[in-house]
């Protein structure tokens, strides 16, 4: 019964020509060799008197296999195979006509050539053949322009209302075209285009309904009242009823949300489309209510349940759609996804790896704490088979997971390092070892398994740049280890098996044992002399130095790792200057600025700031990310002033702040650090003006307006540096874990020595001045800071419904929902849960979660509800649960003073 | 195209490339690839993701450059759909469904890369009759078949798709065809 179908259908092309050819077994081209000029050449066969239909389509062909090849066609040349064309309009033959159809449409005639074909086209368009009219419409509004569309318009109106479903799909995917340029004359066929709504075939049905749709597609009104009506009609075709859905939602996500529990308007019609025959539709609509603003987990039931049952299908292209869909629902809502946790890990065996990533990468988002080793094994299983870029995309998921829940960190680590182990590319091992350096800075347990499985790595690593940035951690933090000896073996192999980029990383890295660990520094020494006869110079030079400096000369071991706290860039600027003017003196390193605050470990790593943050890598959910803590910056610095160390460890560092106007004698700005019974001001200060010398320089606090804080002591500094950066401190008490609050008054100390300009050297007396700095206030939001929090609705639960406090404000005109969603998460300094602080486009309201803790480590939990209205007017209820009430009702009171 | 509807389900091209991603036969209908060496370097980069994948029994998809391809490999050919990362991957495999099975009745199941060279205006007219700038003009494969020979254009009546043919009607003409061979 095939064979016949298939024969009812055949092509009318010659079959001559196949047998000619079937003995010829090699690839066989009609094209082989086939150039433009030639073919240009053949193509005056359209000029024959006597035209022959059969060869003017072989040419034609030909001419359209160029194009499609990329070949392109001079203005001339292509005018002439035009007009060679439009002869061939006298010729009635059905297959050389559809060829010139496509032919015109491919050549795209300029405008004052198109006149040439529009009378034999309009001709066309009136015969009585289906197809000649249904083809003809088609190029006639390619190629016209806005006058001679008004001629034909009738034409086309009478086209859109044919019998014959080709001419009424043509004309009315014409006049969706034609709406770009001429929306005018399109507007006046609404009629006919309402009537071929109700067309029975399926495509022109989609059609018009489209074309509807896009002439009303400004008026939100008219196409609340065209949905309507739509929805009541008996909508057959499958693709109609798909953009039937689009509209729907469209209409949903503009309408006002309704009150809660009632239920949305269209939800019922989008819901029945769910039970539709064709799974192009159900899947529209699944997809349409997963995306719906604010969707509550009744509503978005029945559509997991369709979604769920896609994923086991046999096609890829279900089980794609459904697990991309099921994906991005798991960022919102993981919790209505869990149900589907079974297909999907059968998923991350599927043979399309696009499928097991998007299985893995929801599951990873969906999964619990005690689920972490059950997917890791079944990961394990899926990784040696499939494609780098994908395994990148795991090993940063994994990263995220890791930090998610910290005390996994064991079995997250250990997959990295089997991973690490296998074969695979550049891109991927960087990936890991970048996701164990991240793990490494912010997980303090991970430390020591984390090196420990670097060092195993190096130990059989292809790549230099990976090994020298190994070594060089190893060198920053085995030191601090409890053991640091095991690493010695590990770098001094190095020394013996590498090249010599390695070689000297590994030098470098040694001496800094040395440095550190007065206890292995004998051992050190002897084994840098085995460098000194290493056959690379910076080897060489390295070893020679660093034994140097051991041993006490070239500046002592504390050498052995200068702290550069020059400004990198100031420094590049004095060492231009010094080569380019007299060179008698030799080049003072100390008149260098120096950096404004130490860089973190990260940076010096080459990891972007806050790697952990895992900015931009696909496929890890945004609540995962840390937001930037400006508190580990300034951890390092405070830990070097001894003063400070009997504060005990601070518990968070505010952002910076100006104290003095800009463009003033003196650029003063203040960092707060919180510790549990003090706050620590720190004064970054900058002498702006060159013929002054500042020295001890101080803070001194008039505490009047904050009663709860008492003055302990000030650490002075010696010389406010030239353009440069210098810090004093100040630190206040008060009760320990106390939320105190107040404005403190600041006045800059200093003793003011004027440089002679005659000679450029300070005078020996100066004279005490003070400055008053702009007052500083200490508020709730100080004491807070965001903590990452892998289930929010548990920890909610947790807290003692008594502490909970609730308000309502109003934050005034803004530019939208996610401006005033930012504003609030800002003034907080809480963390965002569960990607909650992305508002979806066009929401009119949204409720945000966030997590923080307060000083003495207790947590708080706030919940917070917004929204806008028409005029941009944006209200907002707050909900806080904590530990205390007094700590919910700090949190009010910061959003109260903001 | 710049200012269409953004509801309406578009194609972004229709593409058949031979086992070695060499070119066959094309459509773009949108300016992101307006120069040769662009739409060059995607075909590339496509073959390049897609040609170990297995699409044989059944229809693969990928999503990359912001782009979703559904694919399809028949004989030594390879057919692909590419639509809006965001677009309904149902509808781009219905067209591209549309775009291998009317192939299929065009070359009279002779899908391999040699009949689609000689039958190559065939091919074009079916991508010219499965899509219209973007648009999804037809998806019926037997239609848009019929369409391309111009089948009732000569005066004989349209073609009943087969889908709608009885059985006895479709016995009755695989008798006459059997009659009409053996006479030969």
């Amino acid at each position: 019964m095939a064979a016949t179908a298939q024969d009812s259908q055949a092509p009318l092309r010659g079959p001559e020509k196949k047998d000619e050819d079937r003995e010829d077994e090699t690839e066989f081209s009609p094209f082989y060799g086939i150039d433009k000029g030639a073919v240009l050449q053949e193509a005056r066969v359209f000029n024959d008197p006597q035209i022959d239909p059969r060869r003017c389509q072989q040419v034609i062909t030909k001419l359209l296999y160029l194009l499609n090849q990329g070949e392109v066609f001079t203005k001339k040349e292509a005018a002439e195979v035009f007009f060679g064309v439009t002869k061939l309009f006298q010729k009635q033959d059905i297959n050389l006509r559809r060829m010139m159809y496509l032919c015109i449409k491919d050549i795209c005639p300029g405008a004052d050539e198109v006149i040439i074909v529009t009378s034999s086209l309009m001709k066309d368009m009136n015969s009585k053949t289906d197809l000649y009219r249904a083809n003809s419409v088609r190029v006639l509004c390619k190629i016209i322009d806005g006058q001679l569309l008004a001629q034909i318009e009738r034409y086309l109106k009478q086209a859109i209302v044919d019998k014959s479903a080709v001419v009424a799909s043509a004309a009315l995917v014409s006049a969706l075209h034609l709406l770009g340029n001429n929306a005018e004359i399109v507007k006046r066929w609404v009629n006919e285009v309402q009537e071929a709504a109700q067309n029975k075939n399926n495509m022109v049905q989609f059609h018009a309904v489209a074309l509807l749709h896009a002439l009303r597609a400004s008026d939100r009104l008219a196409i609340s009242k065209l949905v309507t009506s739509l929805t009541k009609a008996n909508v057959k075709s499958p693709l109609a009823q798909c953009l039937l859905v689009r509209y729907v939602a469209q209409v949903i996500q503009d309408s006002q949300p309704g009150a809660n529990g009632e239920q949305r308007p269209f939800y019922d019609f989008l819901e029945s489309c769910l039970r539709h025959k064709a799974e192009v539709v159900i899947f529209e609509a699944a997809r349409a209510i997963c995306n719906l603003r604010d969707v509550t987990a009744r509503e978005l039931t029945p559509a997991i349940t369709v979604l769920q049952l896609f994923l086991s299908s046999s096609k890829p292209v279900l089980r794609f759609a459904a697990v991309r869909t099921l994906n991005k629902v798991a960022m919102t809502h993981p919790l209505a996804v869990t149900h589907c946790n079974i297909d999907m890990e059968s998923l991350i065996s599927d043979q399309n790896r696009s499928i097991a990533t998007l299985a893995i990468t929801t599951l990873l988002k969906t999964g619990n704490e005690s689920s972490v080793e059950k997917l890791l094994k079944q990961i394990g299983s899926f990784m040696s088979d499939i494609a780098d870029d994908f395994k990148i995309v795991v090993v940063e998921a994994i990263r995220s997971l890791c930090l998610k829940f910290p005390s996994k960190q064991r079995a997250l680590m250990n997959f990295l390092s089997g991973v690490l182990r296998e074969e695979g590319g550049f891109d991927y091992k960087k990936a890991i070892v970048q996701s164990i350096l991240v793990l490494i800075q912010e997980i303090p347990d991970a430390k020591e398994t984390g090196l420990g499985h670097l060092c195993e790595f190096i130990e059989d690593c292809e790549f230099t740049y990976l090994s020298t940035q190994v070594l060089h951690l190893l060198g920053q933090e085995g030191p601090k280890t409890k053991e640091p000896s095991k690493y010695i073996r590990y770098i001094y192999n190095r020394i013996i098996l590498e090249n010599a980029t390695v070689r000297a990383a590994a030098v470098s890295a040694l001496a800094n044992f040395g440095a550190a660990c007065e206890s292995l520094r004998p051992r050190i020494i002897v084994l840098l002399r085995r460098a000194l006869s290493d056959n690379d110079d910076e080897v060489r030079d390295r070893a020679m130095l660093h034994l140097e400096q051991l041993e006490g000369k070239a500046g002592g071991p504390e050498a052995v790792q200068p702290r550069v706290d020059v400004n990198l860039g100031a420094m590049e600027k004095s060492l231009a200057d010094y080569l380019a003017g007299p060179t008698d003196k030799p080049f003072d390193i100390s008149a260098v600025p120096k950096a404004p605050i130490p860089t973190r470990g990260a940076s010096a790593l080459g990891l972007p700031s806050g790697a952990a943050a895992a900015s931009g890598a696909p496929g890890i959910p945004a609540t995962s990310a840390a937001r930037k803590d400006p508190t580990a910056e300034y951890a390092e610095l405070l830990r070097s002033i001894p003063q400070l160390a009997p504060l005990g460890e601070v518990f968070k560092s505010c952002e910076s702040v100006r104290l003095t106007e800009e463009d003033t004698e003196y650029a003063v700005f203040c960092v707060k650090h919180i510790y549990e019974s003090h706050i620590v001001f720190q004064f970054n200060c900058t002498n702006t003006i060159a013929e002054q010398v500042l020295e001890d320089v101080s803070v001194a606090m008039d505490l009047a307006d904050a009663a709860d804080f008492e003055e302990a002591f000030t650490v002075p500094l010696d010389t406010m540096p030239l353009n440069g950066v210098g810090q004093c401190f100040t630190v206040v008490s008060r009760q320990p874990g106390a939320i105190a609050t107040g404005k403190v008054v600041n006045i800059l100390k200093f003793k003011v020595k004027e440089i002679d300009p005659s000679t450029g050297e300070a005078e020996e007396e100066g004279y005490d001045d003070e400055y008053q700095l702009e007052d500083l206030e200490v508020t709730p939001a100080d004491y807070v800071k965001p903590t990452l929090l892998g289930n929010f609705r548990k920890a909610w639960e947790e807290l003692d419904p008594a502490t909970e406090k609730e308000d309502e404000y109003g934050l005034g005109t803004r530019e939208g929902l996610q401006e005033a969603v930012e504003a609030v998460i800002g003034i907080l300094g809480m963390q965002p849960c569960e990607g909650s602080e992305a508002v979806p486009p066009n929401a009119r309201s949204h409720t945000a979660l966030l997590a923080g803790i307060f000083v003495g480590y207790q947590q708080v939990l706030v919940r917070m509800s917004f929204g806008i209205d028409a005029a941009n007017n944006v209200a907002m209820k707050l909900v806080v649960r904590a530990e205390s009430t007094e700590l919910s009702e700090a949190i009010h009171q910061i959003i109260q003073d903001a | 195209m710049a200012t269409m509807d953004p509801t309406l389900p578009l194609v972004k091209n229709l593409l058949l490339l031979d086992s070695e991603g060499k070119r066959i036969a094309v459509k773009y209908y949108t300016p992101e690839w307006s120069t040769v060496a662009s739409q060059a370097s995607f075909e590339k980069a496509l073959w390049n993701k897609t040609s170990r994948t297995n699409a044989r029994a059944e229809a693969e998809i990928i999503m990359f450059d912001n782009v979703v391809v559904v694919y399809k490999y028949i004989g030594d050919l390879m057919f692909y759909v590419t639509g809006n990362q965001d677009e309904n991957e149902l509808i781009l495999y219905t067209v591209l469904q549309a775009f291998y099975e009317s192939v299929t009745i065009l070359l009279r199941q002779q899908v391999e890369k040699k009949t689609v060279l000689e039958n190559l205006d065939l091919v074009l007219l079916a991508i010219d009759e499965i899509i219209d700038g973007g648009i999804i003009l037809e998806t019926e494969p037997t239609m848009i078949a019929s369409r391309v020979t111009m089948r009732g254009a000569d005066g004989e009546q349209a073609p009943v798709p087969i889908t709608e043919q009885t059985f006895s009607k479709a016995l009755a003409s695989a008798k006459e065809h059997l009659a009409r061979s053996l006479l030969k």
